[in-house]
């Protein structure tokens, strides 16, 4: 019973760890450029949200769209002002340029927001434990798993869907094909980012309603997304999503079991693991190089 | 093509010695501190230098290795009483080995994905200093280390660290821009353009990556045990991720695999850090201490984060770069080429 607890708490964590994991994998597969300011985007999200309901003091559903905007907004200048200018460029100065960019990040909340955690103080889902028989499921955590996966549905349907959608799988198939069919790839690129953006603001809103909004808790939350991301593979959708879960099945077990500060280890020694013995991952695609 | 090359070069870099090694005797403790503080960074970042500018191995892991020379001498001396002189290369060897255990990763996966392996490594071996054997490493906890001493001396005052750690950061620079110009050097630069290319004709990929984890390592090991000794107290969260990424940031501003662009940009960098943790008070002044503090706090990422990105897009070849434009107008003067 305590086993089936831990399992499903951990299945719930999961499922925003592989919504985190998204905001990289969409990135990833249209430009090949892995988002180090993940962790960053998410507390800038949650600082708006938080921002909008109480410095504002606007209700909430017109605080989260308005949240949604600025994040989309944000996206954009980030691809526009640090990626942008770095297309083609070696694969050194792309890590570099996200790692720059979550520094700057990290200096305009600190700037705006400073350094306190601070949390909602409405909160904007309900907190009340839910019992089952004897399991106990946290009525929030079972809110954030509803939400990541209606969020998954959405952008699958929007990437089979709609004409935008056709043209960010085309364009990870292939820049240049992608080109010289008349897609506007660098367009493609900015939305790509804009998407993302969205995404890990709306990770952020649910982890700093969980665990409070600081600069020094989300980025921190922000890491455990790349063990996921690895894990699955970095160009698979799927992947992220079965990463997600395993990852945080993995990690309330070890919590529950061993040892909790062995848990909060444990991503990083899978990460170890896949690196070693399959590096693309459970979905990546494996590259095969020639001179 | 020897590194000095004429009468003119010898006389320069005597002077230039007899200069640096003359400032003690009238710049005041602080200034002295930051030039020791230079002088350790220097040691680590042109170990990763060598790693990531020269061989081409992207790592993120740099203050890692420098904890784990941290760590070990000072464990040495304070739990096995190894004297100083002992200490200091044990501590860089023994950081060295675990370089080489972290880029052995490196043998199957390269860019991005090394990265990520050093990554991890940067979160794991912070954490066992926390976990493991708190009895000895003092866990999250300040563990204090003695002033070295050398044959009966003790350097305790910045004035005598400053003849402890400069002379070693000279031998650094020298020895790794010997080391570039040898045919370790050129290997790495072989692995760092194709790696695949430079196996076809004949160049050990196991041998050199290893040797560069493990050269890389070294250095960032004896920069680890420089700092425990001149801190005289370490913790875990002096080492943190993004003590790796300003030494990333170093390179990127320095130039890639130059060991004189790198030089400067260790004390460019350094410099503006420590401009804005002088000014940032008087800037902040009027406001209330708590929004003061994050102000200051969240000024240095900010600028180190907008000179790291306007390096990458204006001049991704770095200071290096610029210091042969200068020195070439000062060659041709009066002709502009």
């Amino acid at each position: 019973m305590l086993f089936l607890q831990f399992f499903l708490n951990g299945l719930l964590i999961g499922g925003l760890y592989a919504l985190l994991a998204l905001g990289i994998v969409l990135i990833y597969k249209a430009t090949h450029v892995f988002n180090f300011a993940l962790g960053e985007m998410l507390a800038v999200g949650a600082f708006l949200l938080y921002t909008f309901m109480f410095f504002a003091g606007l209700p909430a559903w017109i605080a989260i769209p308005l949240t949604i905007v600025s994040a989309m907004m944000l996206g954009l200048c980030v691809e526009r002002v640090g990626l942008r200018p770095l297309l083609g460029q070696p694969i050194l100065a792309s890590i570099m340029a996200t790692l720059s960019i979550s520094l700057i990040l990290r200096g305009i909340t600190l700037f705006v927001w400073g350094s306190p955690t601070v949390s909602l103080q409405e909160k904007i889902m309900p907190t009340k434990a839910m019992r089952m028989g004897d399991l106990f499921l946290s009525n929030e955590l079972i809110w954030t798993f509803v939400v990541s996966t209606v969020l998954f549905i959405f952008l699958l349907l929007f990437f089979r869907f709609t004409k935008t959608g056709l043209f960010m799988r085309a364009t990870a198939e292939g820049h240049d094909v992608a080109q010289a069919a008349g897609i506007n790839v660098e367009r493609i690129f900015a939305l790509t980012w804009g998407i993302a953006a969205v995404v890990a603001a709306a990770g952020g809103i649910m982890l700093g309603n969980r665990f409070g909004i600081g600069i020094t808790t989300l980025p921190m939350m922000g890491i455990k997304a790349f063990p996921v991301v690895l894990l699955g593979g970095l160009e698979s959708i799927p992947g992220a999503i079965i990463g997600g879960l395993m990852i945080g099945v993995l990690e309330s077990l070890v919590s529950g079991f061993a040892d909790p500060q062995l848990a909060e280890i444990s991503p990083y020694i899978v990460l170890l693991l896949v690196l070693l013995i399959r590096p693309e991952g459970l979905f990546g695609l494996k590259r095969i190089e020639r001179i | 093509m020897a590194i000095i090359r004429t009468r003119k070069h010898w006389v320069l870099t005597i002077l230039a010695l007899a200069v640096l090694f003359s400032l003690p005797l009238f710049l005041s403790g602080r200034v002295l501190h930051f030039i020791n503080l230079v002088g350790i960074t220097m040691i680590a970042a042109q170990g990763l230098n060598l790693l990531t500018g020269c061989a081409g191995q992207i790592s993120l892991g740099q203050s890692a290795f420098m904890a784990v020379g941290a760590y070990s001498s000072a464990l040495l001396c304070v739990h096995c009483g190894f004297p100083f002189w002992l200490a200091l290369p044990s501590s860089a060897l023994i950081s060295g080995l675990v370089g080489v255990v972290v880029g052995t990763p490196s043998l199957r996966i390269k860019g991005f994905y090394l990265a990520m392996a050093t990554l991890a490594a940067q979160m794991i071996i912070p954490w066992l200093v926390i976990n493991v054997r708190t009895d000895l490493t003092g866990g999250s906890n300040a563990l204090l280390v003695p002033a070295p001493v050398l044959f009966g001396f003790t350097f305790s005052s910045q004035q005598s660290l400053f003849y402890l750690i400069i002379p070693l950061t000279c031998l650094t620079l020298f020895l790794v821009r010997n080391l570039m110009r040898s045919r370790i050097g050129r290997a790495f630069i072989a692995v760092r353009d194709n790696d695949l290319a430079a196996e076809m004709m004949g160049i050990s990929l196991l041998k050199y990556k290893l040797l560069a984890f493990f050269l890389s390592s070294v250095y960032a090991g004896l920069a680890g045990c420089l700092w425990a000794h001149w801190m005289r107290a370490i913790s875990p969260d002096q080492f943190n991720i993004l003590e790796s990424i300003w030494f990333l940031g170093m390179i990127i501003v320095g130039g890639m695999g130059s060991v004189v662009g790198v030089a400067f940009a260790t004390v460019f960098i350094k410099f503006f850090d420590i401009v804005i943790t002088l000014f940032s008070p008087s800037l902040t002044s009027f406001m209330s201490p708590q929004l003061a503090q994050d102000m200051a706090a969240g000024l240095g990422p900010f600028v180190f984060g907008f000179i790291i990105l306007v390096f990458l897009i204006l001049e991704p070849r770095g200071l290096a770069h610029r210091w042969d434009i200068a020195k070439a107008y000062f060659r041709l003067w009066p002709f502009k080429y």
